[in-house]
């Protein structure tokens, strides 16, 4: 243990508050800057809270800005908020079956199988974009849910961690099972799934802030205004020819954008610690 | 309740044969120990019994059914691994009741199956406690009660103990011995400690590189070992080999330093001029007086252990180092010689060439 002297708690405290100070910062200034009028940040930075605050909430919560088409903020977020769950949950049901596919069945070409997957982690959304894009767009899945989640739930990664997860799971479990006469598919429900709790926690909380701030994908599939996710409408806020940019309501669009990344996150968290502490091997 | 009977049991692994065709009938009820040091292959029969690995030749029965072919689910067997295997996401209470629940009994059933099973391994309290709040001895229960709640055929055990401290190991020990007498389920374990083994076994299965070495009750097999393996496996300290050859008529061996034992009134004729491995057991020798010694031990080191005194010596100008086991205490010195005597019928021969047993 380290030792519990004053001098040594004043540093760690202080390092620590300035680390919190440090990232408190930006979002206090988008915080006070969502509560003024228009006029009052055009031109400078305010460092106390205005009195505009709910107004320009519910304005882009319920009607939204002109210059971004007048869409609703409630209606980008909850574009965005079924892409990113949709990613999620796909990627990690996919991910994690291809992984026990791989792990605990013995069939030909295994190998050959895994690195095939593996290979694709050189293959991210941007470098395929082109062709993943007419695959699409050949589907009629242009301006969908369908079109915004499938092509970026086959996940390298998460089948790769999934697999060395389930490499540690001891074989004895696998043998008991067998002997209890529990069948692959039991097996998976009732062992490994629970088993894998940790994992599949630790995944959800990076897939949904992956998921979430997709920009590329849906800004190229997406022309409908009322399919906008909320990341591409941020970015539109800011660029805004012939006027001045509405700092006001793009920093409270950009708060709210982090609302739900940051719900996940604190919900996972508690689930993710008693999953470390819980599980045992 | 039955009987497993093993035909030429092998198992290979690609080219690597690590079961070269074992031979036994275990009797329903009987308790049988594979006994070997790590790599033997117990281990792998054991498997191939629970139908964990698949046979590369003869055949596995239990009861009337052969079951080469069968699932372990299906084979009426239940076991006991290494670690447990409890799961760890489920309470005691789950874990037992997991096997049962797939078999579809009904809940009423289950219930009755495992508050059985826990008032015999005195699991009541802990039933809804998950394993990783039990302790060692307490998980070895579980895992027993998992096992007993299937009322299965065969009870297979792999190194269960060999997770536990000395004395924790010794109550589970008498505790397993005391379940097999008042279930009478016919058992499989397997060990590498020898002391679980002669304890707990009515019949051993010694291995030995994938051979069954000796078959025999624990007193067979530490008094008459067929092979010079068994006689160094079994006993500790181990036996005390020595060079020797047969007189022309085998009626006394002469060891390396010129020693002559005599083999008593029986001798072994037909051995008569052969080289041998003579086996000694250290609890064997007693200390006489000197004109009826037929061994001077010249002494190199006394460990006394309160009940025993083990004696380190050598015979003579060469390196025959033995070891002596002497009940109680005894004041010895460093550099004395000690007159010692073996009964003709406690001294074990075994051919050089291939260290079979030697005898009438």
């Amino acid at each position: 243990m380290v030792e519990n002297r004053s001098f040594q708690k004043v540093v760690t405290h202080s390092s620590l508050i300035i680390g919190v100070f440090i990232i408190i910062f930006p979002i206090y200034i988008a915080l006070v800057t969502s509560s003024h009028e228009q006029a009052e940040v055009a031109s400078t930075v305010q460092t106390w809270f205005g009195s505009a605050f709910l107004d320009n909430y519910s304005t882009i919560l319920t009607t939204g800005r002109e210059s971004t088409g007048a869409i609703p903020i409630s209606l980008m977020m909850w574009n965005s908020l079924i892409m990113a769950v949709g990613i999620t949950v796909g990627k990690i049901v996919i991910s994690i079956i291809s992984a026990y596919a791989i792990v605990y069945f013995k069939f030909p070409l295994r190998m050959f199988f895994f690195w095939i997957i593996f290979v694709t982690l050189m293959l991210p959304v941007e470098v395929r974009i082109l062709p993943t894009y007419e695959v699409v767009a050949d589907l009629g899945l242009l301006n969908s849910y369908t079109g915004l989640i499938l092509p970026l739930i086959a996940s390298a990664t998460a089948t790769f961690l999934f697999r060395q997860f389930f490499l540690t799971i001891p074989d004895e479990y696998v043998e008991a099972a067998r002997v209890d006469g529990a069948g692959p598919i039991r097996f998976f429900i009732d062992i490994l799934l629970p088993l894998s709790q940790t994992s599949i926690a630790a995944l959800s909380v990076i897939l949904f802030t992956y998921g979430w701030n997709q920009y590329l994908w849906p800004l190229l599939i997406t022309t409908e205004e009322s399919m906008t996710t909320i990341v591409m409408g941020i970015k539109r806020m800011i660029v805004v020819e012939d006027s001045v940019p509405e700092w006001n309501l793009t920093m409270a669009t950009a708060l709210l954008a982090m609302v739900p990344p940051l719900a996940v996150v604190v919900g996972m968290q508690r689930q993710f610690i008693k999953g470390l502490v819980e599980t045992e091997k | 309740m039955a009987h497993v009977s093993l035909q030429g049991v092998r198992k290979s692994f690609d080219s690597l044969e690590i079961l070269h065709g074992i031979d036994c009938e275990i009797e329903d009820g009987e308790f049988i120990v594979i006994l070997g040091p790590s790599g033997c292959g117990k281990s792998t029969l054991l498997r191939v019994i629970a139908g964990l690995e698949t046979l590369s030749g003869g055949t596995v029965t239990i009861g009337e059914k052969i079951v080469n072919e069968l699932e372990p689910a299906d084979r009426d067997i239940a076991m006991v691994f290494q670690n447990y295997a409890l799961y760890p996401h489920m309470t005691v209470y789950k874990n037992m009741a997991y096997s049962l629940k797939i078999r579809g009994l009904s809940k009423t059933e289950i219930e009755q199956r495992v508050q059985d099973a826990a008032k015999i391994l005195e699991l009541g309290d802990l039933l809804h406690r998950k394993p990783r709040q039990l302790s060692g001895g307490q998980r070895q229960r579980v895992a027993m009660g998992r096992c007993i709640v299937r009322e299965p055929k065969v009870f297979l055990f792999d190194e269960p103990l060999s997770n536990l401290d000395a004395k924790l190991r010794v109550q589970m020990r008498f505790e397993l011995r005391q379940l097999h007498e008042s279930l009478k389920i016919t058992s499989i374990y397997v060990t590498h400690d020898q002391v679980e083994a002669m304890t707990l076994a009515d019949r051993l299965i010694v291995m030995d590189g994938g051979n069954a070495a000796q078959i025999g009750s624990p007193l067979e097999v530490y008094e008459q070992p067929m092979t010079k393996f068994v006689a160094g496996f079994i006993g500790s300290p181990a036996i005390n080999f020595f060079n020797g050859k047969m007189s022309g008529d085998g009626s006394q061996v002469e060891l390396v330093d010129s020693t002559c034992l005599s083999l008593g009134k029986n001798g072994l004729k037909k051995h008569g001029g052969s080289e041998v491995t003579l086996g000694i057991r250290p609890e064997d020798f007693k200390v006489v007086e000197d004109d009826q010694a037929m061994i001077h031990l010249q002494v190199d080191m006394v460990e006394t252990l309160g009940a025993d005194t083990l004696i380190h010596g050598h015979l003579g100008k060469i390196d025959t180092d033995f070891i002596v086991r002497l009940s109680g205490t005894h004041h010895l010195k460093r550099g004395i010689k000690l007159p010692l005597s073996v009964s003709p019928e406690k001294l074990h021969f075994f051919e050089s060439q291939n260290g079979n047993r030697i005898q009438n």
